[in-house]
């Protein structure tokens, strides 16, 4: 609550900055606009920018800041006895916090004071009990330390809000007097607005860069983590992947080659699928299609990329699977399963045809009409001049559409999981059920967990292996682009 | 800059080579060319001059026939090359534009070596016999447009590296590749620098003695520098054709002389 009028409060200053400001600028110039530096508008956005601006960033960051540091602190209080790793104290920590928030929601209801909170002893009371009672459940007995650390840590919680609420409305009150002082017909406020406008979006562009770093840290440090406890040569280079839910670590067998294997070999055929038809569309399309028909063909085929994955896992599922065990692999005696490589891989195939067909039709209709003509001029013909011109000119940015593909292949997961089944394994024959890693990753990860066993960490090794593996295919994408670069402009 | 030899040039030999009878062309419903009637004649420079939007182009442009690859064009009348017309039915365009190069106004170098650039059209239509033969045609194409000396020993550098000029010069040595009969060049110096212009006007000049030579240019200048004859057209018709001396120094015409003193266009 205290959250929304604080926003409110913000937004309030905002507002009120928007009309004073320019009115303070006006004024200054004796009503007329023509002699203000800026447009009216300018100075208004300056003081709503500078009230609410800085208050709102702050205000965000002590929101992630504040539960660690708290947290923290109230983590100490929990004797060393009472736990024997990070995971034990991580369950002791999230029953402090449950009961924490117990207290409040009784406070607030008005079932128990805020003093007896405070003077409340596990030894009197039955914390459980009295929550209960108020329709708040608590899973365990609350024991003393419990009770202490839920105690401080609410108390820390609470001035820490505090806290905030009277920075944060000092900060939106100081920017807010602060510009509106400086309004006045000579100020800058045009470059003013531009420069914070510059930095809001340099740090919208921080966002991303610092959540792409925070995910790839969290991926090692858990990956590390597996590594501890399971080798990482067996983890590479084992060829069987087997993993033991009922024995705890030891019996399980995690080597990532067959889960690699599937991988590869079914964005290889879904790419054996969507490239060739995917560049032959574009190219039929931005060369030879009347336009007509290009403004029918193009967005339908585009439509292509709207499918939810779900739907395409289904239809292959239900229609591709069964038609290809009845129609190949049964009668050459290939295989009886009707989730195969071949299924997954051709249906995601067609998933991936927009995104071919749809890139390279752009790169090469920006192929400049003076390069088909120079080729016409000396009597090529039409396909010989797509072939040896248009084609090889437009080659980097199609070789990027195809990398792209070979990325959405390679992460893909839903048609897999329909299409080609669960089941590991290391096999030449297209027409066999295999699995891939993303598949593994979902199903180490659902299902009752326990986030200390290698066979749940081990999503992470297999995450971060597949994040290595695109990301040295986009450096490779990038190198492939360069050279060509270099070399014809 | 040879102004002065205008009255020494006269036409080697006065065979046809391109004639054209009652040409109109139609750009959707723009009619841009009407009723052209002319005689260009063989193994002479004919430079087409005119205020933009004249139809100069567009009229250079029939005559290889890439007027084709734009949709909404449609000629009309006859134009025949050695007496044959090359909008019969029977002519396979691909076949004309072998045979009558063009150049165009921007250089436009495939994004290809320097050398396979030039071997671009030989390639395509088959008119080496062996590797050998190949460099050997690359090699006098390069010497024809006056280039080798300059690329000789970077044959594998990419062709876009050139400087506007070589790009130029390359163009033309790949349209000379193929052994034309015709050359069609339009505007072929406006994207070109004063030295670069002089390199290719020489080149030109040269050119002379194994083609046909049709230049469209927007610089007088240069008309009365490359050209023995000179035609001039105005709002898509051809209002005069004659020798360049005789256009530049008595037009017949009153648009003619309009446009040569400055007047208009």
């Amino acid at each position: 609550m205290p959250l929304i009028w604080l926003l409110a409060a913000i937004a309030v200053l905002a507002a009120a900055g928007m009309v004073l400001g320019r009115r303070r600028a006006l004024a200054s110039a004796g009503g007329d606009h023509r002699v203000l530096h800026s447009l009216p508008s300018y100075y208004g956005t300056n003081v709503a920018l500078f009230a609410a601006a800085p208050a709102l960033l702050v205000m965000a960051a002590w929101i992630v800041v504040q539960p660690l540091y708290v947290e923290s602190r109230v983590a100490t209080l929990i004797p060393q006895a009472e736990y024997s790793d990070e995971g034990e104290l991580s369950l002791i920590m999230s029953d402090v916090r449950r009961v924490a928030d117990g207290l409040n929601q009784a406070i607030r209801s008005g079932a128990i004071s805020a003093e007896e909170v405070r003077d409340m002893r596990a030894d009197v009371t039955d914390v459980r009990d009295r929550l209960a009672q108020i329709g708040i459940a608590v899973g365990s007995e609350v024991e003393q330390t419990t009770l202490t650390a839920a105690q401080q840590y609410r108390t820390l919680d609470g001035r820490g809000n505090v806290a905030m609420a009277v920075f944060v409305l000092l900060l939106a009150v100081g920017g807010f007097v602060w510009t509106l002082m400086k309004t006045d017909k000579d100020y800058r406020a045009r470059n003013s607005v531009e420069n914070a406008i510059l930095t809001i979006l340099v740090a919208a562009s921080t966002v991303a860069i610092l959540t792409t770093f925070g995910i790839i840290m969290s991926m090692l440090f858990e990956t590390v983590n597996f590594f501890r406890q399971y080798p990482a040569s067996e983890f590479f280079f084992s060829t069987t992947w087997d993993p033991s839910f009922s024995g705890r670590g030891g019996s399980s067998e995690l080597g990532i080659i067959p889960l690699l294997w599937g991988t590869l070999y079914i964005s290889l055929i879904a790419l054996l699928v969507a490239v060739p038809i995917g560049l032959f569309s574009a190219i039929y399309l931005s060369e030879y299609a009347g336009k007509k028909f290009r403004s029918i063909a193009k967005p339908l085929l585009e439509v292509l990329a709207g499918i939810p994955t779900i739907v395409y896992g289904l239809f292959a599922l239900i229609t591709v699977g069964p038609l290809l065990r009845d129609a190949i692999a049964s009668p050459l005696g290939l295989g009886t399963s009707a989730s195969s490589v071949m299924t997954a891989g051709l249906v995601m195939g067609v998933m991936l045809i927009p995104f071919v067909s749809s890139l390279s039709d752009d790169i090469i209709n920006a192929v400049p009409q003076a390069m088909r003509d120079g080729s016409l001029g000396l009597g090529a013909t039409q396909s010989e001049t797509i072939k040896q011109v248009v084609v090889p000119a437009a080659l980097p940015g199609i070789v990027g559409a195809i990398l792209l593909a070979a990325s959405r292949a390679i992460g893909e997961t839903m048609i897999v999981v329909l299409g080609a089944g669960a089941a590991a394994r290391l096999d030449l024959n297209p027409f066999e059920a295999m699995t891939t890693v993303t598949v593994k990753i979902v199903s180490q990860l659902t299902g009752d967990t326990d986030f200390s066993s290698p066979e749940t960490l081990v999503a992470f090794a297999l995450g971060l292996t597949l994040f290595v593996i695109t990301l040295g295919l986009n450096v490779l994408a990038l190198y492939i682009v360069r050279k060509y670069r270099e070399q014809y402009e | 800059m040879n102004d002065m030899r205008l009255s020494e040039r006269d036409v080697d030999m006065t065979d046809v080579k391109i004639a054209a009878r009652g040409v109109q062309v139609f750009y959707g419903d723009n009619h841009a060319i009407k009723d052209v009637d002319v005689n260009i004649v063989d193994k002479t420079v004919t430079a087409f001059i005119g205020p933009s939007g004249c139809g100069k182009s567009t009229f250079l442009r029939c005559i290889n026939r890439m007027n084709d690859t734009i949709p909404i064009a449609r000629v009309e009348g006859e134009i025949l090359i050695d007496a044959e017309d090359i909008y019969d039915r029977r002519v396979d365009p691909v076949q004309l534009r072998a045979k009558v190069g063009m150049v165009f106004q921007k250089p436009n170098p495939f994004p290809k070596s320097i050398y396979d650039n030039v071997a671009y059209g030989p390639k395509i239509h088959g008119l080496a016999k062996d590797k050998a033969d190949l460099d050997a045609i690359v090699e006098d194409s390069l010497r024809k447009a006056a280039l080798w000396d300059e690329v000789k020993d970077r044959l594998d550098a990419a062709g876009t590296g050139l400087s506007g000029g070589q790009q130029q010069r390359l163009c033309i040595a790949r349209a000379v590749a193929t052994s034309p009969e015709i050359l069609l060049m339009d505007e072929p110096c406006s994207a070109l620098d004063p030295i670069a212009t002089d390199q290719v006007e020489n080149l030109i000049h040269d050119l002379r003695r194994n083609f046909s030579v049709v230049i469209v240019t927007h610089s007088m200048s240069q008309a009365s520098r490359v050209s023995q004859k000179t035609a001039y057209f105005h709002l898509g018709e051809l209002v005069e054709y004659d020798d360049t001396a005789e256009i530049f120094t008595n037009p017949k015409d009153e648009r003619t002389e309009n446009y040569i003193t400055g007047r208009i266009g």
